[in-house]
């Protein structure tokens, strides 16, 4: 493989694997914050006990996760420089800033405010240690807007026009500049989208693990009898410390999947104006024609998706849903993956010059098999998440004394295996978005494609062997680190919440401090 | 030529701005280096000390190095050029050091997760590789950015990695250990109380004659070989000046008036450096005309407007809730490290991270 194959598959590998666990700390971060806030602000002393034992059980959670997330983020700031200096050059002017807005005004303050709510325990007054998390949180989310800012940049550059002297992408103050570019319409579809798809992660999370254990409790509940004194405690576990939790998590899904929906929509219907290759590919939508299906089953011969769209073949479609999906009008006219590469060949010519000054002929169209199935994936996952809702809801509907949980062993399994579905579907719509965006790194904005750079010329003059070396010395360390995390998680998960106890004398409820520690 | 060494204003004020987040970066994570590279030194005390050493930078270590990544940001977004040369160049040794980066964060908050003598030995390793590596690392790193490297008319760098690994630089790397070791060391007497506070000033005693004997020599060596300017002669001589007064503060147990030396030390240091490399930021050594200097590598006069503005909005906020934090942690960490045997301090340490992890 040449250095630029082996220069993205980097860049994939450790921006896929970075966004494992950066979802969940956004998404555990808010959630976090609010069960703190229930814990401060309960009256009942029974639900602040039960509260304040979640926050630290998740919050323990919420650490060991926010450690990875931080140490691989420090590759991705870095990479730019390392594996794609010449894209660095081209875009710097415009595409720094908003990283370096991002380190002032989201890194600072979501690394000093945890190190403040993990220490500040008894150290700072509780409304103050309180808002020390909602700062956590805060930064995280600024920390996703920004790097979408950054990203969307490069899906559809805005604020910005080409030096030809320097021949080099340069804000421009003439089109609004710096605002412009952070509030790219681009950016303001994909954040809402991305930040609901963190909480969805931690949504589920939060009611998998929590699911897991009130089963596990209430069938301890039975196995020992509702009338015997332990029974009853395990009972109680079940319902007054788990199954809010779990309710909390169904709630944090319910909200994350409607803005999901919407923001996904509005996202589809943009990316068609903005990159129609990109939706094309996704759709495997070969020639361009009205009325355009959706569909579900495509399949092809090894080469069709890459060599010759006109190999594959749909097998079950939606009739017109595609047209709908693009503009609203069932019969819409929408461009297919054939037609577009002919047309850009003519409008960005049959080959461009590389970093070593040779002319190569392009390609324009992505890679249609990754495309398509990311696409399917990234949707057909968030299913699990539907399914666990309802079924959620289902099993703890009731008030009061009412309130119900379940044994049902079926479900537990379902709801652990649901934890990590919405990590994949986060995983495959990032593949979907920069495999679909290929064969550019900054795709040419279609109402002014001036500023534009392909991958091929975007990527650094290195020997083979030297990024041969980073890359597996970053999958491996990534490996080894990736093991450790999820037994750790896996271990702090199963750990579980002790019950409350009452002190016989006094009547008052053992509830823990909220501290941690290294 | 002559226009490449005539930079801006502004230009000008976004290479000290540089300078400043870098030497922020080397004043506090280089005692969070040497905080590390003590766990080392005191290895034989046992897990419960090495617990409370990391402790000290337990709250804090973490903001510090943000000053590297949002000082890589900014490198990024106001010279573009010096950024992708600069971490395109150096490729492998950047390479090492964002390993060590990676598993160092992972040391820090990880350690103390499983309750197990061999896990927190194994991290424990991993912090003192975590504590030298870097602080040598980023030594050759910066020996090589004020000396200059050859580039090519792309800008590419040509030198290979041995080439990196040249006297001066190596020069270079080692003082950044002996005076981030020497700094962090100033910082254990400050932060940590009893027996470990007295060896951590004698270590700082021993400590400060190899790193005044390197420093002048490294010091002296680039302001006569290498600075652009003769000004940075007056940086030269405080930090100078400083590392020599820590043996007579440290002698008279002047903790914090010894902490401030080094800090001025390392700080008079970063500006030499940086001053003397003014106005290039990544000279030529074979074709001159090839150099990146703050007036060619720069972004527009107008991304350096914007982000002025910018920082000069958020930086103020910052530097305010980062003060207030080492406010509310000043206190000493003195729990667990009492002059007890090794198995009772063990047995301490394990009692204390029960308090703190086990509930109910």
């Amino acid at each position: 493989m040449e250095a630029l194959d082996l220069a993205r598959w980097q860049f994939g590998i450790t921006t896929v694997y970075h966004f494992i666990f950066v979802p969940l700390t956004i998404g555990l971060s808010l959630l976090v914050a609010i069960m703190h806030t229930r814990a401060v602000y309960a009256k009942d002393p029974l639900r602040k006990d039960a509260w304040t034992r979640m926050t630290k059980f998740f919050g323990s959670m919420l650490i060991v996760n926010f450690g990875i997330g931080i140490a691989t983020g420090i590759v991705q700031e870095f990479q730019f420089g390392m594996n794609w200096s010449e894209y660095a050059r081209f875009v710097g002017d415009v595409f720094g800033a908003p990283l370096a807005l991002e380190g002032l005004a989201a890194f600072f303050l979501e690394s000093v405010f945890l190190g403040l709510w993990i220490f500040g325990w008894g150290k700072l007054p509780e409304k103050i240690h309180l808002l020390t998390i909602w700062a956590v949180a805060l930064g995280t989310t600024l920390s996703a807007y920004f790097i979408i800012a950054a990203n969307s940049f490069m899906q559809h550059p805005v604020g910005a026009a080409l030096n030809p002297e320097t021949g080099r992408a340069e804000l421009d103050p003439s089109q609004g500049s710096i605002l412009t570019v952070l509030t790219n319409v681009t950016a303001m579809a994909a954040f809402p989208h991305v930040v609901s798809g963190a909480w969805l992660v931690a949504g589920a999370f939060l009611t998998g693990v929590a699911a897991w254990h009130m089963v596990h409790h209430h069938r301890r509940a039975r196995a020992l009898g509702l009338d015997t004194e332990e029974g009853q405690e395990q009972h109680l576990a079940a319902r007054d410390l788990y199954r809010p939790t779990v309710r909390f998590g169904v709630l944090a899904m319910v909200v994350a999947a409607v803005v999901l929906v919407i923001s996904g929509d509005f996202q589809a219907k943009l990316m068609f104006e903005q990159q129609p290759m990109k939706m094309a590919s996704a759709e495997a939508h070969c020639e361009t024609s009205s009325s355009v299906p959706f569909s579900i089953l495509t399949v092809g011969g090894p080469d069709a998706f890459s060599e010759d769209c006109d190999g594959v073949t749909h097998l079950i479609e939606i009739p017109y849903v595609t047209s709908i999906l693009a503009t609203n009008d069932p019969f819409a006219e929408l461009q297919g993956v054939d037609d577009l590469n002919a047309q850009y060949k003519e409008q960005f010519g049959e080959t461009v010059t590389d970093i070593h000054g040779d002319e190569v002929a392009v390609d324009y169209r992505p890679n249609l098999f990754v495309t398509y199935w990311s696409f399917r994936l990234m949707m057909g996952l968030a299913a699990f998440s539907g399914i666990l809702a309802l079924w959620a809801l289902w099993v703890t509907r009731g008030k009061g004394e009412n309130a119900r949980t379940t044994g049902s062993r079926l479900f537990q399994w379902f709801a652990v295996l649901s934890i990590p579905m919405p990590f994949l579907a986060n995983a495959a719509g990032w593949v979907f978005t920069e495999i679909g965006r290929q064969p550019w790194v900054v795709h040419p904005n279609p109402d002014d494609p001036v500023v534009r750079l392909m991958t091929m010329q975007g990527v650094s003059n290195h020997p083979g062997w030297m990024v041969l070396t980073s890359l597996v010395a970053f999958t491996l360390v990534y490996g080894v680190l990736a093991v450790l995390w999820f037994e750790m998680m896996r271990k702090a998960a199963l750990k579980g919440v002790p019950l409350a106890k009452r002190d016989p004398e006094t009547d008052e409820l053992d509830t823990p401090t909220l501290s941690f520690d290294y | 030529m002559d226009a490449m060494l005539d930079p801006t204003v502004l230009q000008t004020l976004w290479f000290f701005l540089i300078a400043f987040f870098f030497l922020c970066y080397f004043v506090l994570e280089g005692f969070d280096f040497g905080v590390q590279m003590n766990v080392g030194a005191f290895w034989r005390r046992g897990d419960g000390t090495r617990g409370t050493i990391l402790k000290t930078v337990g709250p804090v270590w973490d903001g510090n190095e943000v000053f590297l990544i949002t000082g890589g940001a900014l490198l990024f977004a106001a010279f573009p050029e010096w950024y992708a040369t600069l971490f395109s160049g150096f490729y492998l040794a950047l390479l090492l050091l964002l390993l060590v980066l990676i598993v160092r964060v992972c040391a820090f908050k990880w350690r103390d997760k499983v309750d197990s003598l061999r896990w927190r030995t194994a991290w424990d390793v991993v912090h003192v590789i975590g504590g030298v590596v870097p602080a040598l690392l980023w030594g050759v790193a910066f020996g090589n950015i004020v000396a200059g490297v050859e580039i090519d008319q792309n800008h590419w760098v040509t030198t290979s990695l041995l080439g990196l690994l040249n006297p001066f630089a190596l020069l270079s790397g080692v003082v950044f250990v002996l005076l981030f070791w020497l700094h962090g060391t100033l910082y254990l007497t400050l932060k940590v109380d009893g027996r470990l506070r007295r060896d951590a000033n004698r270590l700082a005693g021993i400590l400060v004659w190899p790193t005044i004997v390197a420093g002048a020599a490294f010091l002296l060596w680039f302001q006569l070989a290498h600075s652009n300017s003769p000004l940075t002669w007056i940086p030269v001589v405080v930090a100078a000046a400083a590392l020599v007064a820590v043996v007579p503060l440290n002698r008279a147990r002047r903790e914090g008036s010894a902490f401030v030396a080094t800090v001025v030390a390392i700080a008079g240091a970063s500006l030499t450096l940086f001053g003397g490399l003014f106005p290039y930021v990544l000279p030529a050594t074979d074709v001159p005309a090839n150099s990146l200097t703050v007036a060619n590598a720069s972004s527009t006069e107008h991304t350096l407007t914007v982000m002025l503005v910018a920082l000069v909005i958020l930086l103020p906020l910052v530097l305010a809730y980062t003060i207030w934090t080492y406010r509310v942690f000043r206190h000493r960490i003195t729990d667990d490290d009492s002059p007890a045997p090794g198995s009772q301090l063990l047995e301490a340490a394990k009692q204390s991270y029960r308090n703190t992890f086990e509930q109910g």
